[in-house]
């Protein structure tokens, strides 16, 4: 006699993630069969202020968007505006940029890592990693001023220098956390208990991530070496960097993805530090936007759009952005078929969902 | 053994001092660069509203009648747009973040005696130019009216 199926509802308030999704999970016994993600909690209407706000104050209020990307926000409605307006940031500006960019990858990965050991239930490992994050973020307050609103992005560059010697002032900072980061790896990727959570639990193969249109490191975990980075926006064509890849594509490969991710991180900064040029930060400006840019860079959760479209007014006309976990939730619904009750949380979190970002 | 793996990590950190900062039994330590709040010093500050038009979050209110500077840090993000643009260079970023209230509170500065001073004078010989340069005007026009009507 087959199973009797129930319906067991996931969220939107869930003690392993702070923000609202909402997934039924259709269940045979202890597996699942189907899960049917929903959302739509937290919707602010972001995206239409723009016709509110004018095109420089909007820099503030993209930023918001999402906490923990809130630098990768800023700067991908900087860069369509920049575009439209044929603005060409300084060098100093575009590796600035591209230096608190990579730092808030490493402060959003760590943040990950944390969150994935809480979902597993080992504190001790999250309080560990969220030790590391605290060092990355006193060097976002150090070079910015704000822990995770930053307000240093401005149409045609920088709102505010960062001299010289705060930069220097991170190279024992990076390896402090480097070396941290190496004590938290094994325990991630080679402690029993831990793998027994993590191996073979939410395998998405190469072909179906493809199909389903993921993004990020959650593609990267699948073999699939993509990475918008590559494209050489911002100062990431003169940097040295590796696009890190995993044939696991299970929990696990996305673990280590992620944790590999932030020494390249680290790597790109130390890179950006030497080869800082000494220029201004800011082009003035004239005049207001008028046309449309889609650009698309890579947030730490994948490739993330932004679309502007100005008609020569104070006012934009329509922006959009199309967030890298609103690509990731047709894949996650795929993960989760076959897998136990008790592992969902652990699929939910491997995504890095940042619901807040989805619904703007 | 792979299963200690973490367990070095967790004795050192058993003879380690707290990671974290005893706030708020012990002071909180912030950057040189932190956006804490905003403060305006009150003997430059020639109420010119400037800083009120800039704001994106609307949380500062200047009322030249009463002579005073408001601001609501609730609706303050931190921008530094204010400081950015203040003509005087009378605002100022602090470092330390405001106190945490039960209410939405807000910051009334009062200009000083001498600014009041300096604005009264400067109403005043605003007002002194304004009535020079209307008994100019008037004198101007009688002389045209005597040219044109001489007769009158």
């Amino acid at each position: 006699m087959a199973a009797k199926r129930s319906v067991i509802p996931f969220g939107p308030q869930h003690p392993v993630l702070p923000e609202p999704i909402h997934i039924d999970l259709v269940t045979e016994d202890e597996k699942v069969i189907e899960a049917i993600p929903s959302i739509g909690f937290v919707h602010r209407g972001l995206e239409h202020l723009v016709t509110k706000k004018d095109f420089g104050e909007m820099v503030y209020v993209a930023e918001r968007i999402c906490g923990i990307c809130s630098f990768g926000h800023g700067y991908g409605y900087v860069d369509a505006i920049e575009h439209i307006m044929n603005i060409e940031p300084t060098n100093r500006a575009k590796y600035i940029r591209t230096l608190l960019f990579e730092l808030s990858r490493m402060h959003s990965h760590i943040l990950w890592l944390g969150l994935m050991a809480d979902a597993f239930g080992f504190e001790s490992l999250f309080m560990e990693t969220w030790k590391y994050r605290e060092k990355v973020l006193d060097m976002l307050e150090a070079a910015t001023g704000g822990r995770v609103i930053f307000s240093i992005m401005r149409i045609g560059g920088l709102r505010k220098d960062v001299p010289d010697e705060v930069l220097q002032g991170f190279l024992p900072g990076l390896d402090e956390i480097e070396e941290g980061i190496k004590a938290c790896e094994k325990a991630f990727l080679s402690d029993p208990a831990v793998l027994s959570r993590l191996k073979g639990v939410g395998y998405l193969s190469k072909e179906d991530a493809i199909d389903l249109g993921c993004e990020g490191p959650f593609l990267r975990a699948s073999g699939v070496a993509r990475d918008n980075r590559t494209s050489g926006y911002a100062a990431y064509g003169d940097m040295d960097f590796e696009v890190i890849t995993s044939d696991d594509g299970d929990s696990y490969g996305r673990c280590y993805v992620r944790i590999q991710e932030i020494y390249q991180s680290a790597g790109i900064v130390r890179q950006c530090i030497e080869k800082m040029p000494k220029e201004g930060i800011y082009v003035p400006i004239k005049g207001f936007p008028n046309g449309e840019y889609m650009t698309i860079i890579e947030q730490p959760r994948g490739g993330a759009c932004y679309y502007v479209h100005a008609s020569g007014k104070k006012f934009i006309e329509r922006m959009r952005v199309r967030t890298p976990t609103f690509a990731n939730i047709p894949a996650l619904a795929k993960t989760l078929q076959g897998c136990d009750v008790a592992d969902v949380p652990i699929l939910v979190v491997t995504i890095d969902p940042c619901i807040s970002c989805t619904e703007r | 053994m792979a299963f200690a793996n973490f367990t070095k990590t967790e004795l050192k950190n058993l003879f380690k001092k707290p990671a974290t900062e005893k706030y708020p039994e012990g002071p909180a330590t912030f950057k040189d660069a932190t956006r804490g709040h905003i403060a305006n010093n009150m003997d430059t500050c020639v109420l010119c509203s400037v800083c009120q038009m800039r704001c994106p979050t609307g949380a500062i209110t200047v009322d030249r009648k009463a002579q005073t500077w408001t601001i609501r840090p609730f609706s303050c993000i931190q921008c530094r747009r204010c400081v950015d643009n203040c003509p005087k260079k009378s605002l100022s970023m602090e470092i330390e973040y405001t106190k945490p209230d039960v209410e939405k509170s807000q910051m009334v500065f009062e200009l000083s005696e001498k600014q009041k001073a300096m604005l009264a004078e400067q109403a005043r010989q605003a007002a002194e130019r304004v009535a020079a340069a209307m008994e100019e005007r008037k004198k101007a026009a009688s002389a045209k009216q005597a040219k044109e009507d001489p007769k009158k």
